[in-house]
């Protein structure tokens, strides 16, 4: 049985995600689920499960994200530093780290010995967050997965002005409703947000490499546009929604 | 003048209402605690002088509960040059004051819309819709607002308030003398200053009017006096921050600056802050901090959160963060040096020309770094006020320029003074938090 030496727990608004590291830091699980209105059972129940398989006895538990208030834990951080840990521990480089999530985007200009410089959140606005492509996607009887695959495939894009989700959504009918082709549609959905993310980098100043967190990293189409809009091909990690959460368990180990 | 109104404003203000209050400030003041739900476990208990601040304030409202009849009334903006209404007698309403009273007492939003349902956009300033608001339903927490006599709107604050108080004149019928204040982008010009001089000149015989008296020169050089006086002082006190740990905290500011605005001017405002300094120097002569363990020390820029001043304080005090100098309350203390007694309207014609909203953004940056210096500060919050934009404008700029080029930590926080719909508890902690994680 592997002994767990720490556990980052990142509650956000839309999944929940727990990490599990060694002594080394090294992952030893990751699990991403749907994040249930009642988290702190949700956690419980999984935690539980993994103690069948795992010496849990002594892990540290680090909680983040809207969620974490809820949650037992050692310590509570923001998403931001654990982002920015996470993301510093598994490139080994400083830049510019940019997490989509569900709700919040985050651009964390993060130093060359792993140090947040600044960072910024979309306020009191979801544009360009992921509520943004799934609202729509929802809308249009889609599955997620296959927005991205529309976008990329499509020879032609229709400009979405809107930045807002809501509007945007019926931005999208008006222009089907005229005949516009459903994939020049949804490659111009991507390209509005696309173009809202790269706003937000651009504000707190860009500063390569272009590193990316959050479930929406996984959206090729949104990494494909990102680059031809910062000239910088955006590094993703293998599972770039347990970033946060990695992170989280990192900083459990120095404690 | 009524004699009924005169008898009523006698007895119920002068006699048993101001007699009641000045009873109770003494009887507070002798046994003082602070108030049973203060957080003394990470604050510094709160200020003895500031039992003073609340017999002012009440009695100021209380007076204008009587005051109709018996003494002209103006209501005026916050940077407006009263130095001649105070000298020809007026009683004084700052609407935006009222307006911060009722985002403190939490009842901003009930009034607002109130204005917001007979049209007045979500998008105007909060504190114009809280004042519309009160004045159309009549609702306010202090009992009564006097109906003014004259309206006075001075333009070096925002634009907001030029077609706020014409709708006020529309309403209430009354004079409006409006005070145009050129912008300022580095030094005013000599025409600027001349140009608002002749208003301040022109002004004099409209406030005669309704005042039914002559100004007296020597009765106005006193109200400057005792202006400029009350100024040096709370800038006197603001700058006792440089202090370590810091006396007062720049919440306690927002609460203790309401007589520095609406009642300069009045001998009783000058004996209160120097009182408040002498508690301000006891408090540094024994180490006091405003919080008990300052840690981090940071800048506010723009407006107040009025509805949220205990959340913010405490959760920052929470986490060793003491928040202890503000380009908003230092607002009235900077210009007091260039009043000048022996010619008040020029004086107050350049005074009123230079508040920091009627000037560049690149002084705010400056005012700014130099606090970062002469206070030595950690970081800095820009909130981000939705209903006050020349505040708010070039705050993304300096923002980047204070981390940049200082190399301290700035975080701009979106919110709105007076409207709590602008405000999410859960994102404002959770940027506040990484802002302090960033910090250490």
């Amino acid at each position: 049985m592997e002994t767990v030496k720490s556990i980052g727990i990142d509650a956000g608004s839309t999944t929940l995600k727990i990490v599990g590291v060694n002594e080394e830091g090294k992952i030893l699980f990751s699990i991403v689920e749907d994040a249930d209105p009642k988290v702190e059972e949700q956690t419980e129940h999984i935690l539980n499960k993994l103690k069948e398989n795992y010496d849990m006895e002594s892990s540290k538990i680090v909680a983040t994200g809207y969620g974490s208030n809820l949650i037992k834990a050692d310590k509570k951080v923001t998403e931001i530093t654990c982002h920015a840990k996470g993301i510093y521990e598994y490139f080994k480089t400083g830049g510019t780290a940019v997490d989509i999530g569900g709700q919040d985007n985050k651009v964390i200009l993060i130093s060359k010995n792993g140090k947040v410089i600044d960072f910024i959140m979309n306020d009191k606005c979801a544009s360009g967050t992921g509520r943004f492509l799934e609202n729509t996607a929802w809308r249009l009887k889609i599955p997620m997965e296959k927005m991205a695959e529309l976008a990329l495939n499509s020879d032609g894009e229709v400009k979405i002005s809107s930045t807002c989700a809501v509007f945007a959504e019926s931005e999208v009918i008006s222009h089907l409703s005229r005949g516009q082709k459903l994939e020049h549609v949804i490659k111009g959905l991507h390209r509005a947000m696309v173009k809202r993310i790269t706003s937000m980098i651009y504000t707190v100043g860009f500063n390569p490499p272009l590193m990316l967190s959050g479930g929406v990293a996984k959206n090729k189409a949104v990494v494909k546009m990102l680059e031809e809009e910062l000239g910088e091909k955006p590094r993703i990690p293998e599972n770039p929604q347990i970033m946060g959460a990695f992170g989280a368990a990192l900083i459990g180990l120095s404690q | 003048m009524g004699v009924k109104d005169k008898i009523k404003y006698i007895f119920s203000y002068k006699i048993a209402g101001k007699l009641l209050i000045e009873y109770n400030t003494k009887k507070t003041f002798k046994n003082f605690k602070p108030p049973k739900n203060w957080r003394t476990d990470i604050l510094a208990p709160s200020l003895r002088t500031g039992v003073y601040t609340k017999e002012i304030i009440a009695k100021h409202y209380l007076e204008g509960r009587y005051v109709s009849g018996v003494k002209p009334v103006a209501w005026v903006t916050s940077g407006a040059p009263i130095e001649i209404l105070k000298a020809l007698g007026f009683y004084i309403l700052y609407p935006e004051n009222h307006g911060a009273l009722c985002g403190a007492r939490k009842v901003a939003l009930e009034i607002s819309e109130e204005a917001e349902k007979k049209g007045y956009s979500i998008d105007i300033c909060s504190y114009a819709r809280t004042d519309i608001g009160a004045t159309l339903s009549k609702k306010t927490p202090v009992g009564k607002l006097p109906k003014p006599d004259l309206l006075l709107c001075c333009t070096n604050i925002c634009q907001t308030v030029l077609y706020w108080y014409r709708v006020l004149a529309e309403y209430y019928k009354v004079p409006l003398i409006v005070i145009d204040t050129p912008f300022v982008y580095d030094e005013a010009k000599e025409h600027d200053i001349e140009y608002v001089k002749k208003q301040l000149e022109a002004s004099i015989e409209v406030s005669e009017k309704v005042a039914g008296k002559s100004l007296s020169f020597s009765k106005l050089k006193e109200v400057v006096r005792l202006s400029k006086m009350a100024a040096e002082l709370w800038l006197e006190i603001m700058n006792a921050n440089k202090n370590k740990p810091a006396p007062i905290s720049v919440f306690d500011q927002f609460i203790h600056m309401a007589p520095i605005v609406e009642k300069r001017g009045d001998p009783e405002t000058v004996d209160f802050y120097s009182k408040m300094l002498d508690e301000i120097n006891e408090r540094i002569k024994n180490g006091i901090g405003a919080i008990k363990n300052e840690r981090k020390r940071v800048l506010w820029d723009n407006l107040p959160i009025w509805y949220k001043i205990r959340f913010l304080s405490e959760f920052l005090a929470e986490n060793g963060v003491s928040v202890i100098a503000s380009t908003y309350t230092n607002a009235w203390g900077e210009l007091a040096p260039m009043m000048d007694i022996e010619r008040p309207i020029e004086s107050m014609a350049k005074t009123y020309v230079y508040p920091i909203l009627n000037r560049g953004t690149g002084h705010k940056l400056k005012t700014m770094e130099t606090m970062v210096k002469e206070f030595d500060l950690d970081g800095a919050i820009l909130h981000s006020d939705r209903s006050c934009k020349p505040y708010s404008v070039g705050q993304m700029d300096q923002r980047l320029k204070l981390l940049n080029e200082l190399g301290v930590a700035a975080l701009l926080l979106e919110a709105d003074h007076n409207d709590p719909r602008a405000f999410a508890d859960e994102q404002i902690k959770s940027r506040l938090k990484a802002f302090m994680e960033m910090m250490d």
